[in-house]
């Protein structure tokens, strides 16, 4: 039961400390994730989608419970091996693009496999690759800058993908993004999904985002209140 | 990973060229402090070593114990059998005699009665040979005032004010009045040749140069003189090789029993003299640690100012995999390359400028009211090899600490919060 997923949560409780007492974001969680999923976590605004995330992504552990990430408990990771989880096998996309201002976008794309120390033809393919999959081929050089928003976002949608990473997690993308971008970018997203059989796992409360999801979970006050798969969506 | 980061330094001029720009001013400062602290001080020391105390000095241990009485009585005897031994062993250094020597100096009217009359303070080198460099040591020519040379034993320069206090001008004759080395009354006439400026209140004041002959005679001092200095022959003292011929020397020719015997002392030890080089040691530790000090300060500012800047940099970098400790050395690592960088510039520049003050120095001659002294009026920087090196420590040190403290918010990071952090 539990290897066969690629993301396991059991009895997931997330406290916060507030005040004096605390404060449960997140309470008896049970998901399963596959290779493959296109997910959504929606949800009223508090309703703990980030919080969940977080804890998905190892930047954050369970106050109880047990989230396993490809195989590692979250909860038992120190910083130096959370840190080697996401270099590997995560890639993160975040609302605002937060690209690096001083580098190009080939250079953005290239950092994450600076990390992990591919070597440099096998590095440059790669950036190629990603930069192909969202359309830039044409802006390496350019600056983020000198970029749209929804170029931005392409370009750390690359460099989530650059390193073909297992699972992606995406807050908010579209938030700050016009519907046309927005769809673009969803679509790009979904091909990847398809081609690579990437994890997608969204954060959202964007009609737009829902629209494209092939499961659907729904949080309320930290606790999942509907998990739904949604069929043949493929023709947007 | 290195170029890359190499590039975004480069790229990003709030984070090279202004930590540079501030690491350059100050190494070049201290670089600059360093060589005119170096110069003046050196130009002190050899004055005091020209005028006083040479590079070594040989007395009898019973006038080294009593020598600010200046007791003439106590001086060294045969004289120029032991400068032959010293020429032999120490064959490249210079040895001259002195006499120090106080007593009244009286000016006679036309009837050869006392018209004014001073304490004087007497030196007396040796003027007169050929190949005397003490004239040239003692920077008498460029102090001149009035008249001119002594030519002969009996001519004697005194200083300009002792002169007018006097009223005795060049050609006019004065008569001293001390003891003679056997302790009886000597009275012996001089002419004045010429007044000088010394530019030391002291010797201004009531000092006389004479000719050692002429002196040697007038204290009935043949082959006897109070002092011997050493020159290395190296321009500037080098105090390792002074200890070396102070050791060597006293082993050889003194003996703790007899007090009349000969015993050196080098520069260094004379009393005031080690005060000044312990002074010259500390002023550098001194500008080395305020540069430090106070650069750190302001680069640990820029570097907060940078930290925030490069917040969302920091993040997503954490975020995509980064360890902390890995951006932490990554940022310490550009912060040496900038101190390296920077510290180079600013060496250079300090010594560019130190060469220029060490060529043509500042001339504080122009401003003192008499320009013509004996003790230098130019002050000049000295470059010496420190200097190359010196720099690098502020320029590095400031740098690495102001980074690392500034830096230590890397660590305070809660990736729990970079979803929030960064998605605003
Ligand atoms: N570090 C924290 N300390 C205290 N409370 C927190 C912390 N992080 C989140 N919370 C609380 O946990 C709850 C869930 O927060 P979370 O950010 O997961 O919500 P969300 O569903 O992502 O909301 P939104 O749609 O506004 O982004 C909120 O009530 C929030 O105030
Ligand atoms: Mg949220």
């Amino acid at each position: 039961m539990e290897q066969n997923f690629l993301i396991t949560i059991n009895n997931l409780v997330k406290n916060f400390p507030i005040g004096g007492g605390e404060f449960t974001a997140l309470n008896g969680i049970n998901l399963t994730f596959n290779t493959g999923e296109f997910v959504g976590f929606v949800g009223p605004s508090g309703s703990g989608k980030t919080t969940l995330l977080n804890i998905i992504g190892s930047l954050d552990t369970p106050s109880e419970g047990s989230v396993n990430v490809l195989g590692r408990e979250v909860g038992k990771l120190n910083t130096k091996k959370a840190a080697i989880l996401r270099r590997q096998h995560l890639g993160f996309i975040f609302q605002t693009y937060n690209l690096l201002p001083v580098y190009s976008v080939y250079e953005n794309v290239e950092f994450p496999l600076l990390l992990l120390k591919m070597n440099a033809s096998e590095r440059k393919k790669a950036v190629m690759d990603a930069l192909v999959w969202v359309g830039l081929t044409d802006k390496i050089k350019s600056r983020p800058a000198q970029l749209s928003g929804g170029e931005c976002q392409r370009v750390a949608v690359a460099r989530a993908m650059v390193k073909k990473p297992k699972i992606v997690l995406a807050d908010e993308p579209t938030a700050n993004l016009d519907a046309a971008n927005s769809h673009n970018i969803l679509k790009m997203m979904l091909k990847l999904n398809e081609e690579l059989k990437t994890t997608f796992i969204f954060a959202t409360h964007d009609d737009k985002v829902i629209k494209y999801l092939k499961r659907k979970i729904s949080l309320e006050d930290g606790k999942v209140i509907q998990d739904e798969i949604i069929k043949t969506n493929k023709e947007k | 990973m290195i170029r890359f980061l190499l590039k975004g330094l480069l790229r990003d001029r709030n984070r090279s060229l202004m930590p540079i720009l501030i690491v350059t001013a100050g190494v070049a400062l201290t670089v600059l402090m360093f060589c005119y602290m170096t110069g003046v001080l050196g130009d002190m020391i050899e004055t005091t070593a020209n005028y006083s105390s040479g590079h070594v000095k040989m007395m009898t241990r019973a006038y080294a114990k009593n020598k600010a009485q200046v007791p003439n009585d106590l001086a060294l005897l045969d004289v120029n059998d032991l400068l032959t031994k010293l020429h032999h062993n120490y064959p490249t250094m210079e040895f001259v005699q002195r006499i120090n020597l106080g007593g009244l100096l009286d000016s006679p009217d036309k009837n050869r009665e006392t018209k004014k009359q001073g304490i004087v303070a007497g030196i007396a080198v040796d003027l007169l040979s050929k190949n005397s460099k003490e004239i040239d040591r003692l920077n008498i020519r460029n102090s001149l005032r009035k008249g001119r040379f002594p030519k002969k034993p009996n001519e004697v320069l005194l200083s300009d004010e002792f002169a007018d206090k006097l009223e005795v001008k060049p050609g006019g004759t004065v008569t001293l009045i001390t003891s003679t080395m056997y302790g009886s009354m000597s009275i012996q006439n001089f002419v004045v040749a010429g007044t000088i400026d010394f530019g030391m209140q002291a010797m201004d004041r009531s000092g006389m140069i004479a000719d050692i002959s002429g002196i040697q005679n007038a204290l009935d001092m043949n082959d006897a003189c109070g002092e011997i200095l050493g020159f290395l022959n190296s321009q500037n003292y080098d105090d390792i090789q002074a200890m070396n011929v102070e050791q060597t020397f006293n082993k050889k020719y003194s003996d703790e029993d007899d007090e009349f015997s000969p015993v050196m002392t080098r520069l260094k030890n004379e009393s005031m003299m080690s005060d000044y080089f312990d002074y010259v040691d500390n002023i550098v530790g001194i500008i080395i640690s305020i540069f430090i000090f106070s650069m750190s300060i302001v680069l640990w500012n820029t570097g907060l100012i940078g930290g925030l800047r490069r917040y969302g940099e920091v993040g997503v970098r954490l975020a995509i995999g980064e360890e902390k400790g890995h951006i932490y050395r990554s940022m310490i690592m550009e912060s040496i390359l900038i101190g390296i960088i920077g510290s180079f510039i600013g060496t250079i520049i300090g010594l560019g400028f130190s060469y220029w003050i060490q060529e043509v120095g500042i001339n504080v001659g122009d401003i003192l009211k008499n320009s013509k002294m004996m003790v230098p009026s130019v002050f000049r920087a000295k470059i010496t090899t420190p200097a190359y090196y010196l720099g690098f420590i502020p320029g590095l040190f400031s740098i690495v600490l102001g980074t690392m403290l500034s830096g230590i918010g890397i660590y305070k990071r809660k990736t729990a919060q970079l979803f929030k952090e960064l998605d605003t």
